[in-house]
């Protein structure tokens, strides 16, 4: 891509249209959805990738009903529902609850609405790592501060069945807050101010205002957050498998867990990729939904 | 009308100091993690599980000695009888009763995250660009088909995508290759290169190339010299966002390398093995690994909304 070409003076739009979309249509084509058939091809034998030598039999929707008959996996899927709910209401409410405050335009806001946003560019699996840390239960930060506010006692985050699932809630949370309240800001600021004005001639209290202009406004970037948050932990995979590694038992064994523990644990490779194709097809509708939704929220 | 008119656009002083107060109380506890790392990659091992947790602590290099370094357990005769440490590292090393045995692999691991990060965000930045320049101003048969595909290749659960490309690694031999990692991670940045970088260019005004065009210039030559130099600020925010996804990714480097093109993340965590609960190293690794992305966040604070929703929202 060297300034100083010249290409022939004949080279047509079209053309040039074409050389500039194929290789990142090919590249796709070939790591996106070459593997992707692949899997589904996969999905439909008994093949194990620790075994390339051995042959290969189709078994035709076993490894579906396997999948959708399994106790586990449904055990795993009840695992990241809850997870999934918790963690996103718990960031939609805060997050906000930090937008509607930092859009109050106090001074320095800017400042410290930067200072929030630090955690969500970070590593989930290195800042993962390190909530281990704080969590311990002899020296850990995290157990100091919770019984400086009241005496609990010694418990272990990720040692006790009941806490874990609550202990990766957190972390996401604190890592993930910052992006609905990105996202909300940006609402917020969408409205535009006559709309109060005309409130503030009728006379409307704040309670008002904030039911019928704020929120209704702000609804589609919620809707948007939710989604967005919904596809990504539904993915959840680098958080997880540090903190928790889906234990203690299997109680934070998400999705994408289950799916690392049977495909590269276990090398069940044709039941895993039955497992993954019913996982693609779960986002992939999310995210239809999602494009639909973007292309109204931008026509605002 | 007595009250006085406060829209949000302008607060009452009371509602905005309780604002601030709330806002930097939120901001300092969830800052409190970070914090907690870097003041543990400078305390002594003992400082590190000490209860009740130290705030201030002796200042230590151990941490970042040990993160560099192998080491291994002599007996108090054998230290004896060694000539004195040569530098203050072997000082560092002795005064844990080991002697140094070599370098650790994390200059390597660290060494792979920069190649692996900075190859696949060239990549995925030409790539891009040609791309999102022909999807915003050429007419594309099912261009938003082909926008839409593009996207959905993001939504992909990582652990999905990682079982065929790790048999398709295999047979090409890829795995555990800096090539491998750095073409996988370049297709999945496409997605979001395409994206924001159509955005960035829809904003450059088509003028300016019809001007140029019609000065003689070619098509090529108007994207080469008029719209590449407008599209400068967008091409970096870009490129940034695509070394953080590179430099952050987890699933693939823990599935698809081992020993030779491992990157920092999946390496990181194994740090504790090495030497028991060595949490000031682990912390020093950590630390070393975040600072370049806490620097970048805070440059991009402007676009990191447009980033985060692959250019839906520009605000």
């Amino acid at each position: 891509m060297s300034p100083t070409v010249h290409p022939q003076q004949g080279l047509s739009d079209k053309a040039l249209a074409w050389i500039f979309v194929t290789p990142t249509i090919l590249l796709l084509l070939a790591f996106n959805i070459f593997p992707l058939i692949w899997t589904i091809y996969l999905s439909f034998t008994n093949y194990r990738a620790n075994r390339p030598g051995a042959e290969v039999v189709s078994v035709g929707i076993d490894n579906y009903q396997r999948v959708l008959n399994s106790e586990a996996i449904w055990e795993s899927m009840r695992a990241t529902a809850g997870f999934l709910c918790a963690s996103i209401t718990l960031q939609i409410l805060l997050g906000f609850g930090l937008a509607l405050l930092l859009n109050r335009k106090f001074r320095s806001h800017s400042f410290w609405s930067t200072a929030i946003l630090l955690p969500m560019m970070l590593a989930p699996a290195v800042v993962g790592t390190f909530w281990k840390y704080f969590f311990e239960p002899q020296y850990g930060i995290f157990n100091y501060i919770v019984n400086f506010f009241g005496d609990f006692g010694s418990f272990t985050m990720l040692g006790d069945t009941a806490l874990a699932p609550w202990a990766i809630v957190l972390v996401d949370t604190w890592m993930w807050t910052p992006y609905v309240m990105l996202l909300l800001l940006a609402g917020l600021r969408s409205i535009p101010p006559y709309l109060y004005e005309a409130a503030e001639i009728d006379r409307a209290s704040e309670w008002t205002k904030f039911w019928r202009i704020t929120l209704p406004m702000v609804l589609p970037f919620i809707v948007l957050a939710v989604l967005f948050r919904a596809i990504e932990n539904f993915k959840m995979f680098d958080l997880v498998d540090q903190l928790t590694n889906g234990g203690p038992g299997s109680v934070t064994e998400l999705a994408s867990i289950t799916l690392k523990r049977e495909a590269f644990e276990k090398w069940r490779t044709g039941f895993s990729s039955a497992l993954a194709i019913i996982m693609f097809v779960a986002i992939y509708g999310m995210s239809l939904v999602t494009v639909r939704f973007l292309e109204r929220v931008k026509q605002r | 009308m007595n009250r006085p008119i406060h829209s949000p656009m302008d607060p009452s002083p009371r509602s905005r100091l309780i604002a601030a107060v709330l806002v930097i109380t939120y901001a300092v506890l969830s800052l409190i993690p970070l914090a907690w790392i870097f003041m543990t990659s400078v305390r002594t091992p003992e400082d590190a599980i000490a209860y009740p947790p130290k705030v201030i602590a002796a200042p230590s290099a151990v941490g970042f000695v040990n993160l560099f370094t192998t080491r291994s357990r002599v007996s108090a005769d054998e230290l004896a009888a060694l000539p004195p440490p040569a530098n203050w590292v072997e000082r560092t090393v002795r005064e844990q009763q080991m002697i140094l045995s070599g370098p650790s692999r994390f200059m390597d691991r660290y060494t792979n995250s920069l190649v692996i990060g900075f190859g696949s965000t060239i990549l995925s930045i030409i790539l891009g660009t040609l791309a999102a320049y022909a999807f915003s101003r050429f007419r594309v048969p099912g261009k938003d088909d082909w926008l839409f595909f593009i996207l959905s290749t993001r939504m992909m659960p990582p652990i999905a995508v990682a079982i065929p490309v790790y048999l398709m690694f295999r047979e090409l031999g890829l795995n555990d290759t800096h090539t491998g990692l750095i073409l996988l991670y370049t297709v999945v940045n496409l997605s979001l290169s395409v994206w924001l970088l159509k955005g960035f260019m829809d904003e450059i005004p088509r003028e300016y190339e019809e001007a140029a065009m019609v000065d003689g210039y070619t098509r090529w030559q108007a994207f080469v010299k008029v719209v590449l130099p407008q599209a400068a600020t967008g091409i970096a925010t870009t490129a940034i966002f695509c070394l953080i996804f590179a430099w952050n990714e987890y699933a693939f480097a823990l599935l698809l390398t081992s020993g030779n093109a491992q990157t920092a993340p999946p390496f990181i965590p194994t740090i504790i093995g090495e030497g028991g609960l060595d949490w000031p190293a682990m912390a020093a690794g950590t630390t070393l690994f975040l600072l370049p992305v806490l620097f970048f966040t805070v440059l991009l604070r402007k676009h990191l909304l447009r980033g985060v929703t692959f250019g839906a929202i520009r605000k």
